[in-house]
């Protein structure tokens, strides 16, 4: 599984790095964001895509964990 | 995931909306015309304040900055998105901030100016937003080749405290008549609003765009680079609403020449606004956008605003600033060598991606 370390990256990289992603293939990933700001965008990206994924907050930052299919 | 209504499209258009009414209100009440709320202007005369320019027509310390910031920072503490965080390139946001504000001031307002003086009929601004199209699509053709300023790290609570502690400061200055400040007797800077107006709906306008994320720059750059029209919600709705109000209020006029604070040299309207929005695009933020990421404790946003202060100084200082009879003696100076600045920057950190 691929890990994409989005913290302490601004906008709109974090976006950008996921989109690569997506582009590159099928299987899992998961995403790694300190901001609300990154999250919400991301959520947005992914729900626009279709691409079913859930959440888990950590300390001090939260891990997106989606497939693709 | 708990969902943010301002993160919606209804809630983007919602919060553009209510900050457009908003601008408009502050012209009615006072503020000078087509610049109810313009970050870039109102720095300006907060730099002018503090003496740190002596352009006597542009100065005097904008309650609405200081409330935005304020606002950001209690919506940011109660919604617990309050992070002090720093230490990406924040010597190079310091500059791009300085070129930032020589741009604007060459054209004579912030992208937030840009579409209210659009929606007050001033279509010198859509020289001037052209030109911030212009300026963010190179910004954003760099991004995609790999542009970056490299990672922020967490920082000590104090730290991100250290910008808002400012704001409150010199608005602590402001309400108790500090002597030292100074106070346009005549021009812009001696429109404003009703003092506790102004900082109310600083107050508000900074919790509306904590909350949606508002971005005058960021709006372009997303339909630029991933063609997603959200942020673009916001400031659409926005424009509309400045639009809608100043029909109300008798405050639309149309036309090019004539215009309040706006000059008609197409070329520096449009070339001082790239130079704004690339700088903007590469810094990662509107300058609106910059004070809020300030409010949250992004220290790194804190030192680009300081670093639009002291552009202001500089354009005023250095008579590169424009006025309604044109540009200044050395604006076009300002421009290129802010042109250059930014271009290597953006080349510089495109190469380094690799290490990132």
């Amino acid at each position: 599984m691929t890990t994409i370390d989005t913290r302490g990256l601004s906008c709109p990289q974090p976006v950008i790095l996921v989109t690569r992603e997506l582009a590159a293939g099928k299987g899992s990933f998961e995403v790694l964001t300190d901001s609300e700001c990154s999250l919400e965008n991301i959520a947005r990206l992914l729900e626009s895509r279709n691409i079913m994924f859930e959440t888990e907050q950590k300390d001090d930052h939260t891990i997106i964990k989606a497939k693709k299919v | 995931m708990k969902k943010n209504f301002f993160s919606t499209k209804a809630g983007i258009i919602t919060a553009g909306s209510l900050i457009g009414i908003t601008a408009a209100l502050l012209v009615y009440l006072g503020n000078p015309k087509n610049m109810g709320f313009c970050i870039a202007c109102f720095e300006r005369d907060i730099a002018g304040g503090l003496g740190l320019h002596r352009a006597d027509v542009v100065q005097y310390i904008r309650p609405e900055i200081i409330g935005i910031m304020i606002g950001a920072l209690l919506l940011s503490l109660m919604k617990g998105e309050f992070r002090p965080r720093g230490g990406s390139s924040t010597v190079i946001r310091f500059f791009l901030g300085v070129f930032a504000m020589i741009g604007a001031l060459v054209f004579l307002g912030c992208p937030w100016r840009a579409f209210i003086r659009l929606a007050g009929g001033d279509w010198n601004a859509i020289l001037g937003i052209l030109g911030l199209i212009t300026g963010i699509a190179i910004g954003s053709y760099f991004i995609k080749s790999g542009y970056s300023l490299g990672r922020n790290y967490s920082q000590s609570r104090a730290a991100g405290y250290i910008m808002p502690g400012f704001m409150l400061f010199i608005f602590a200055l402001l309400i108790f008549n500090f002597p030292k400040l100074f106070n346009s007797i005549t021009g812009p800077g001696s429109m404003k609003a009703p003092f506790i107006i102004s900082i109310i709906a600083g107050l508000i306008v900074g919790g509306l765009a904590q909350r949606s994320r508002f971005c005058t720059m960021g709006s372009i750059r997303d339909i630029v680079l991933v063609k997603d029209f959200h942020l673009f919600f916001g400031v659409a709705s926005f424009t509309i609403a400045v639009f809608i109000m100043n029909m109300i209020l008798g405050q639309f006029k149309a036309g090019f020449e004539g215009q309040p604070i706006a000059h008609t040299m197409h070329i520096w309207n449009f070339l001082g606004m790239t130079l704004s929005g690339f700088a903007f695009s590469l810094a990662g933020g509107c300058p609106g956008r910059q004070l809020i990421l300030s409010g949250e404790g992004d220290t790194d946003a804190g030192v680009f605003v300081l670093g639009m202060i002291t552009g202001a100084a500089f354009s005023h200082n250095f008579a590169m600033a424009s006025s309604p009879a044109g540009t200044g003696q050395f604006g076009m100076w300002g421009t290129v060598i802010g042109l250059i600045f930014t271009f290597t920057i953006a080349f510089t950190m495109t190469m380094k991606r690799k290490s990132v």
